[in-house]
């Protein structure tokens, strides 16, 4: 009898996995990695070969997305699948999970650390204050979702994360800076206020990592600093707690006569 | 002799729009358009006094030079005097070739009149119903000119009541045809009259001809010219009766000025609003009003790129001005207005409307194209989208023999793509050969001929000619579930034959993509009887006529996945499931989605697949079949020949339409899959001793017989590189 094994590994590198993770992963006989619904780029694969003792394989979209050969090995071997964060956060892979319990195939989940988690804890803005995310996608699959999840949240006080696109394969990812870009153009069309050169928004850098850099301002400003290398991503803060507020200052360097302003 | 004149005194003449006049040739191969053309130019084309000059110290080339430059030029310009008036006539190019007839419909677009060449031994044949059915379209009126009248009198030996009872039979047949195809305001009024100067009579071979009131004004008889034959005595001919003089004689009077042909022309050929300034400015042929230019020409020229030729319907076209082309989607700066004296480009500054320009510096612009200034983009309504008769129907794969040649190769295919936009070049991503796609195998041979007279004689490869299939269904079927590779995404898509009536406004581009969608579906529910709710979601018509229809209601996020749905639908009937030869007729309607509401996670990668599965479910439980193209043959045979006929069509799949007789002569109309024509001339030429000769055209599209679908369907497979058995729907449904 054989089992999948979902492991997260946390955002930063191959450090992140829990040891529950790692015994599984120890105890696979197939280890897949999938490094495309993420960006990871201070993880060694070689270390992380080395911590486990085993070969890793990487998979693309293509052969997670069909699954069927994944599921077939796991009928009778003991199969892991390594995936940035917590492997659930990134919805897609539901769906592999669905298709092997229906096949009566074990399923385990090692959970890890996920930006979901990190944005609260790095920025100070609480867990349950947050409204629904989205992800601001590249012009070729342009969408005004995030826009629109924006306006929502902020009618509720509610703050918001935003994902950032990327695209592995073409060594393409999304920049903080971009993000705000497209924003501000759906706003300069939409034009209903939703944006404006002062609306607060913290941009995170490389969550979880030594290199952490989290920076607030208002968007006219933050629109043009430097956050470095990826991987990125923007929070727009809903009505703010006066701890939330405080965190601001200390954590992402706001400016207190801003917060006070605003 | 051409007329040498100066460039100024023509422009003078261009701006007095009632002694302009825009024509063009309207015939069968062989029939003498050539000839015709040459001896118009050579009798009266119209030179420009400093190319004159230069022209005089190689004078020896000149009408050589000349000769070859009609072959190419976009248009000629020629002048005629009549009572003591002179008229500035551009002659529009239109080829005659029977495999061009994309050509012919662009020519006819910016010409009034057109001179209709008949042989006079061959009569009206298939292809000279087909011209007069297109100038109908454009609503360009014909006159006749009936050529080879040497050949009755010397080949045939016809005595004069022969000879005027075939001219008679002409001139009836030729009526016949305006009184089908013409606008019922016009079946009468364009008719012609021998004795009103509006048929001519002649031979381009000899360079004489005369219309009815010419030859009573110098009180001579038609058996003067067979007397003049009788003694051999062409000179006389030539000199007494100049062909161009009977021509343009015709032209300068049956034919309208373009302020005249614009009144009724524009409400046909443009479908925007008559009342709007633009509108009213073209009906009034206004050089005042808005610029809209008509491109019917574009010519790669060696040192100055492409030129572009068109006629302006209204408004004044002005050196260094900036212009928008309405189907390019992009703007240039005009480096050049030029002329045309004779075959020749003379640089001026402003070219004025009702007249035919060149243009130098557009680069993106080809011909059918509707150019306007950049403040006028929104308000045009483009001239509708060209309508062809005839499509690609024949591909061939091209190779240099040396792969040093490729870049001039590529350099000569991409030029021969500009000038000729029924010429399909594409580039196999997978053996990197070129594929030339064309109206069928002549249209592919001339290609061929011209790629080598550009590139010096290039040795290259090709493959034998593989013949263009289309893939289609035969019920309606669905809906079908399409899930994207994350499975976060579910579209419901079911497929339906197009209806007959839908296929053929598409074709005659009545209806296409660009227009406003309330207009489409007003059409498509009266004259097709479509559902106004389903007429009005149309999302995308494809170019092999397929429509892709948004029969949802209020989905989220359905708008957001638009432009990635279109482009799958685009993608999938350019290559359908059986062998990845084009779907034809297919009705794709979306009925439900599922759409996830995060944009990542419905990213072209995922929405594109979900929607391939679905459709191609879809068709392929819709009892596919594949189509050929079928042409249509117009033979003309001696009748002891005609088991020689008969017998090759029978061993070709070949079908006979009608026999007629027509003295000792049978006509043969038929059909035949253009996947035999390869060998037909060969095998017709041996069968009936040379005897036969014939014209083609594309005809239609027919169901493959069911008993060679199976292989040739594997054939195309194999020969694309893939398994040789076709999917199966379930090959498309994911778990």
């Amino acid at each position: 009898m054989g089992s999948l094994n979902f492991i997260g590994l946390g955002t930063y590198d191959e450090k992140g996995m829990t040891l529950y993770g790692l015994e599984l992963a120890r105890n696979c006989e197939i280890i897949f990695l999938e490094h495309y619904t993420s960006l990871m780029p201070y993880l060694n694969l070689e270390s992380l070969e080395r911590i486990i003792g085993k070969k890793i394989i990487i998979i693309d979209r293509k052969y997670l997305e069909d699954g069927s050969a994944i599921l077939r090995n796991a009928m009778e071997k003991d199969v892991a699948i390594l995936i940035p964060g917590d492997p659930f956060i990134a919805t897609t892979h539901i769906d592999l999970r669905i298709r092997a319990e229906k096949q009566n195939i074990k399923v385990r989940v090692a959970h890890a650390p996920s930006i979901i988690s990190i944005v609260p804890g790095e920025t100070g803005l609480q867990n349950y204050k947050f409204g629904k995310s989205a992800t601001i996608t590249f012009p070729d699959n342009y969408s005004e979702v995030p826009y629109d999840t924006l306006k929502q949240n902020l009618s509720l006080g509610l703050h918001t994360l935003l994902f950032l696109d990327i695209k592995v394969d073409e060594g393409k990812y999304m920049t903080a800076n971009d993000g705000m870009a497209i924003l501000m153009e759906i706003e300069n069309r939409r034009k209903e206020g939703i944006i404006k050169s002062n609306t607060l928004v913290i941009g995170i850098a490389r969550a979880g990592g030594p290199n952490q850099l989290i920076k607030g301002d208002v968007i006219e400003k933050l629109i043009c600093f430097d956050f470095g290398p990826p991987p990125h991503c923007l929070v727009f803060p809903g009505r703010l707690h006066f701890m939330e507020a405080e965190a601001l200052v200390m954590l992402a360097k706001v400016d207190r006569e801003l917060l006070k302003v605003i | 002799m051409p007329k040498y004149r100066q460039t100024e005194d023509i422009i003078k003449l261009m701006k007095n729009k009632e002694y302009v006049r825009n024509i063009g040739t309207l015939a069968h191969v062989d029939h003498g358009k050539t000839t015709l053309s040459d001896s118009l130019l050579a009798g009266a084309g119209l030179i420009s006094q400093k190319i004159a000059a230069q022209a005089l110290a190689l004078d020896y080339v000149e009408i050589e030079q000349l000769r070859q430059m009609t072959v190419k030029a976009a248009n000629v310009s020629l002048l005629h005097e009549w009572n003591d008036q002179s008229y500035v006539i551009n002659l529009v190019d239109t080829p005659g070739h029977v495999d061009f007839t994309g050509h012919v419909t662009r020519s006819l677009r910016v010409m009034d009149g057109g001179i209709c060449v008949v042989d006079s031994v061959e009569g009206v044949m298939t292809q000279t119903e087909t011209v007069i059915r297109q100038s109908m379209e454009e609503r360009v009126r014909p006159l006749l000119y009936i050529n080879k009248i040497d050949r009755l009198i010397k080949e045939l030996r016809l005595n004069p009541q022969e000879i005027l009872d075939r001219l008679m039979k002409i001139i009836k047949d030729f009526n016949t045809l305006i009184d089908t195809y013409a606008d019922p305001e016009f079946k009468d009024k364009w008719k012609v009259n021998p004795s009103r100067g509006q048929v001519a009579f002649g031979s381009a071979l000899h360079k004489w001809g005369f219309t009815i009131p010419i030859i009573q004004s110098k009180g001579m008889k038609f058996s003067d010219i067979i007397d003049a034959y009788n003694r051999n005595d062409v000179e006389y001919l030539q000199k007494e009766f100049p062909l161009h003089v009977a021509i343009l004689d015709m032209v300068v009077n049956h034919i309208p000025n373009p302020i005249e042909a614009q009144k009724y022309r524009i409400p046909k050929i443009w479908r925007g609003d008559l009342n709007s300034p633009i509108g009213q400015a073209m009906l009034n042929c206004d050089e005042n009003g808005p610029l809209v230019i008509c491109v019917n020409k574009v010519v790669v020229d060696p040192h100055a790129g492409p030129v572009v030729t068109g006629r302006v319907f209204s408004g004044t076209v002005r050196e260094g001005e900036v212009l928008y082309g309405l189907m390019a989607k992009s703007e240039g700066r005009i480096q050049q207005v030029s002329l045309y004296m004779g075959p020749y480009r003379e640089v001026t500054n402003e070219i004025s409307s009702g007249n035919i320009v060149a243009l130098l510096g557009l680069e993106n612009i080809r011909a059918g194209e509707t150019l306007v200034r950049p403040e006028d983009k929104d308000r045009m309504v483009p001239f509708e989208k060209m309508k062809y008769i005839s499509e690609p129907v024949v591909t061939i794969a091209i190779e240099p023999k040396f792969n040093r040649d490729l870049p001039k190769l590529v350099d000569a295919l991409h030029k021969m793509a500009i000038e000729d936009p029924t010429l399909s070049i594409k580039i196999n991503q997978e053996t990197g050969e070129y594929l030339i796609a064309g109206m069928g195998s002549l249209h592919l041979e001339i290609a061929l001929w011209d790629l080598k007279q550009r590139t010096g004689g290039l040795e290259i490869v090709t493959s034998p000619p593989i013949v263009v299939y289309r893939e289609a269904i035969t019920k309606s079927v669905g809906p079908f579930e399409g899930k994207s590779p994350n499975k976060h995404n579910r579209l419901y898509v079911s497929v339906e034959p197009l209806d007959e009536k839908a296929m053929e406004l598409i074709q005659k581009g009545i209806i296409h993509e660009d227009m406003e969608s309330r207009e489409r579906a007003k059409i498509l529910r009266e004259q097709a009887g479509w559902d106004t709710d389903i007429a009005r979601g149309i999302w995308a018509i494809d170019s092999y006529i397929n429509v892709l229809v948004d029969a949802t209601k209020g989905l989220q996020y359905m708008r957001e996945i638009k432009d990635t749905v279109i482009q799958a639908f685009r993608l999938n009937v350019a290559e359908g499931p059986l062998c990845r030869e084009p779907i034809r007729g297919l009705l794709v309607k979306i009925v439900d989605a599922m759409i996830h509401e995060d944009p990542a996670h419905r990213g072209p990668a995922q929405i594109m697949p979900a929607m391939r599965d679905a459709m191609f479910q879809g068709v392929l439980t819709a009892n596919p079949i594949l189509l050929e193209p079928i042409l249509k043959l117009d033979i003309r045979v001696p009748q002891e020949h005609l088991g020689g006929v008969t017998r090759v069509l029978a061993g070709k799949r070949g079908r006979i339409i009608s026999l007629n007789q027509s003295g000792n002569t049978m006509n043969v109309i038929a059909e035949i899959p253009v996947a035999e024509t390869f060998d037909l001339s060969d095998q017709l030429r041996s069968a009936t001793a040379g005897k036969a000769f014939w014209g083609m055209e594309f005809a239609r599209w027919a169901p493959v017989p069911s008993n060679m679908a199976k292989d040739l369907i594997k054939k195309i497979r194999e020969r694309k590189g893939l398994p040789p058995e076709p999917p199966k729907p379930e090959d498309f449904m994911s778990m």
